[in-house]
């Protein structure tokens, strides 16, 4: 069958698809926590105010089948209840600030160094995937990270600013654009 | 000085000509669509990394379940005390693969404009009324058949800033997962016979005819409740590769 073509996300999705706690993915007070945060600049090198991250990754043990409940709803008030605090749903979204920057707390993937991250943006008609290479893990032995050119490797890679807290910036164009990904 | 319609509309044309002498079928967008002024500084210009391991993670996908949504998710014009304004319709379809396999148990979103075409969100600042008996967002689980269905208002169109006398036809938001998060699909429905369609940059983004009309929902007479509702239906089919695919050679 045909696909469905993609359309922009617009700018108008932040009372619809953030939810409280989207980028906390570790579950709360978790002492293996990992923070990643960094901002999305567009071609000019602005920030890019308007953009959703969504993240997607295995649990430590490497698993790979996820978990409801990143959107847990109060049945009550029909509003957000919050993750439970204890179930690793493996998947995250955040909005970026009017700063363009975004972070989340997470666990580190188990099994492979990266986090998957699907772009969406005002301007954007069709999302963008890329990867969040945490360093430390064995990179040399990922296949995507050695069929890429050294120039634009550096791109995927997270660096380290303190122990535990990793640095990710997205650019959507220009000299240091970020490499994005086909599945297809 | 922004540019006019008129001269949009003559970009769209000479985009969606080149489109047709480049000779091969293109889905999606082109990201970096120039009548869509917000694309240009938005969109990359190396080619995609293409990405064919076996065991990438992008295969699998989120799950969500009961807990991820209420009963009355569905219904956006049950949220609040009052009854909104506009008038009311059911958009019910169902969430295929490309081999035509229902995609079960996976999160719909959804969010709109009310019947004045102004979002519940503060950026959105033309005059057109809120309805404080409407915010526009809704949230389904498919079921067994893929099937989706929501209780709204239809949505007014809205102007914007992309040109002069810019404005965006009737359209809802869809947000939809696959088994994989390589199927992830973002995108809007728009509403037949709408005479705005033709002069939108983000529909006409979509320069395949046949693809376009994809976006566009069916009206159902079968599907509206008497003294209650009109009704729409719009099937949606997410692209991408899952891991079921590759087990089956693909």
């Amino acid at each position: 069958m045909l696909p469905t073509p993609s359309q922009t996300v617009g700018p108008f999705y932040g009372y619809a698809l953030p939810f409280p706690g989207g980028g906390e993915i570790a579950p709360a007070g978790h002492r293996d926590t990992v923070a990643v945060h960094g901002r999305v600049l567009d071609g000019a090198g602005e920030a890019i105010p308007d953009a959703l991250l969504e993240v997607w990754q295995p649990a430590p043990d490497g698993s790979r089948t996820g978990a409801p409940g990143s959107l847990r709803r109060d049945p009550v008030t029909g509003g957000f209840a919050g993750r439970d605090g204890v179930t690793f749903t493996g998947f995250g979204r955040v909005a970026t600030d009017a700063d363009g920057h975004y972070s989340l707390r997470t666990l580190a993937p188990g099994g492979v160094p990266y986090l998957s991250v699907c772009l969406f943006a005002r301007g954007l008609l069709h999302h963008l995937f890329t990867r969040i290479y945490l360093p430390g893990a064995d990179l040399a032995a990922d296949p995507l990270l050695a069929s890429l050119e050294p120039g634009r490797r550096g791109t995927l890679l997270a660096a380290e600013e303190a122990p535990g807290t990793y640095r990710f910036d997205l650019r959507l164009q220009g000299p240091e654009e970020t490499v994005f990904l086909d599945f297809n | 000085m922004p540019p006019t319609q008129q001269s949009i509309s003559e970009e769209i044309a000479r985009e969606h000509e080149a489109y047709a002498r480049a000779g091969s079928v293109r889905h999606h967008p082109d990201r970096g669509y120039a009548p869509y002024r917000s694309s240009l500084l938005r969109h990359p210009r190396q080619p995609l990394v293409a990405v064919r391991d076996p065991e990438a993670v992008e295969l699998s996908g989120p799950a969500f379940g009961v807990t991820d949504v209420t009963e009355l998710d569905g219904d956006l014009t049950r949220r609040h005390t009052g009854e909104p304004l506009g008038e009311r319709i059911v958009v019910t379809g169902r969430v295929l693969d490309r081999a035509g396999r229902p995609v079960r148990g996976q999160l719909v979103e959804i969010w709109q404009a009310n019947a004045s075409g102004r979002y519940a969100h503060q950026r959105d600042q033309h005059p057109a009324p809120l309805d404080p008996n409407f915010t526009g967002a809704g949230r389904q689980l498919t079921d067994d058949q893929g099937t989706y269905r929501f209780t709204t208002v239809k949505p007014g169109a809205y102007p914007w800033r992309n040109h002069t006398n810019a404005w965006r036809p009737a359209h809802i938001h869809f947000s939809l997962f696959g088994t994989a998060f390589t199927q992830r699909l973002v995108t809007q429905m728009y509403f037949p016979g709408d005479p705005l369609l033709p002069y939108d940059p983000i529909l006409q983004s979509v320069t395949d005819d046949a693809a376009r009309a994809r976006l566009v929902a069916t009206y159902d007479h079968d599907l509206s409740v008497p003294e209650q509702s009109l009704g729409y239906r719009w099937d949606i089919v997410l692209d991408g590769p899952a891991a079921t695919w590759i087990e089956e050679g693909r």
